[in-house]
């Protein structure tokens, strides 16, 4: 008999609130980015947990297309911290506070 | 309701240490003051997601995970930290909204406690079984049945990631290159300008990605 999908979902949770601790309380922009990819592989943990409960494919697609997402949203993230990062030498968040270049 | 079913001992085991790995990993990324360190963290958190990947029968996605996760992600977080040279230590006393951590601890916990009463109160995963096919379906290896819903149920979703894919490198080239001379000429004043002696007006995705590894050099030496 496997692990129980409770178990995984109550890990998932766990990894989540972690990641969205980090997400609030860090000020530093990468490790904010580091903490958004802990929140999205909770979803996922939790996606293929559902995917073996329900005996459905669909969630290990789901998970599939989160990955490439995620792939392209660090891309351009990384790009725009490196466009800021050329302007103003500082990685904080509280820094950001006006749009203006 | 968590004791109901016994799983065995190597099961058991290998969710334990995953488990393990994957928290220690997480809070290893929120409270590392070095940047380089949080990365390094997040390894160990998305390897222990990926053992239970292989755990919960989705071999592709363990894979892809470590593929994609550790082998591209993390990498690329790596060489953003490193080219802006930003792994000096971060202040984390500094707290420049009072109150906010406490508040955000306390709010998190809320959340996470609530997550899990629902769970526990109610049914944990309710609704029909194998709509977009079973992950079963007559026997065939995971990678086959995963396939085989990507490029039928899902294909047209997948040809829009692929779309989404290219637009994100062309959008990152053009955010990340520098500046050429007239661009930079009425923005601030302390802009690097001068380098490219022939300074050629060529259109932006070729010049960044043909002259993408110069910059760097000057950035680090400054």
């Amino acid at each position: 008999m496997s692990i129980p999908g409770q178990w995984y979902l109550i890990l998932a949770a766990a990894l989540f609130t972690i990641g969205a601790l980090g997400l609030l309380i860090r000020r530093n922009v990468l490790v904010m980015f580091m903490c958004i990819e802990l929140m999205l592989n909770a979803a996922n943990l939790s996606f293929v947990t559902f995917s073996r409960m329900l005996g459905d494919i669909g969630g290990q697609v789901v998970v599939f297309f989160v990955l490439v997402v995620a792939a392209a949203e660090v891309v351009v993230g990384l790009g725009i911290v490196v466009a800021i990062f050329r302007r103003r030498a500082n990685a904080s968040a509280d820094d950001l506070h006006v749009l203006k270049g | 309701m968590l004791g109901a079913v016994h799983p065995t001992i190597p099961d058991s085991l290998t969710f334990a240490v995953s488990a393990a790995v994957i928290l220690s990993g997480a809070i290893g990324v929120i409270v590392s003051r070095n940047a380089v360190h949080a990365a390094l963290s997040l390894v160990a958190t998305l390897f222990g997601v990926a053992v239970l990947f292989i755990e919960e029968q989705a071999d592709f996605l363990a894979v892809v995970q470590i593929i994609v996760y550790a082998g591209a992600i993390v990498v690329l977080f790596l060489f953003v930290i490193m080219f802006l040279g930003v792994d000096r230590r971060e202040n984390v006393a500094d707290e420049p909204l009072r109150g906010q951590r406490p508040m955000a601890l306390l709010l998190v916990a809320i959340a996470l406690g609530g997550v899990v009463a629902l769970g526990v109160s109610a049914h944990w995963a309710t609704g029909a079984r194998a709509v977009a096919g079973s992950t079963t379906a007559g026997h065939h290896p995971n990678v086959y049945v995963l396939g085989k819903s990507v490029f039928t149920t899902y294909l047209f979703a997948f040809e829009a990631t692929a779309a989404l894919l290219v637009i994100a490198v062309v959008g990152a080239v053009v955010l990340a290159r520098r500046p050429r001379m007239d661009e930079a000429a009425g923005l601030t004043g302390d802009e690097p300008v001068a380098d490219e002696p022939d300074g050629d007006p060529a259109d932006p995705v070729a010049e960044s990605g043909a002259g993408d590894g110069s910059p760097t050099h000057e950035e680090v030496s400054r």
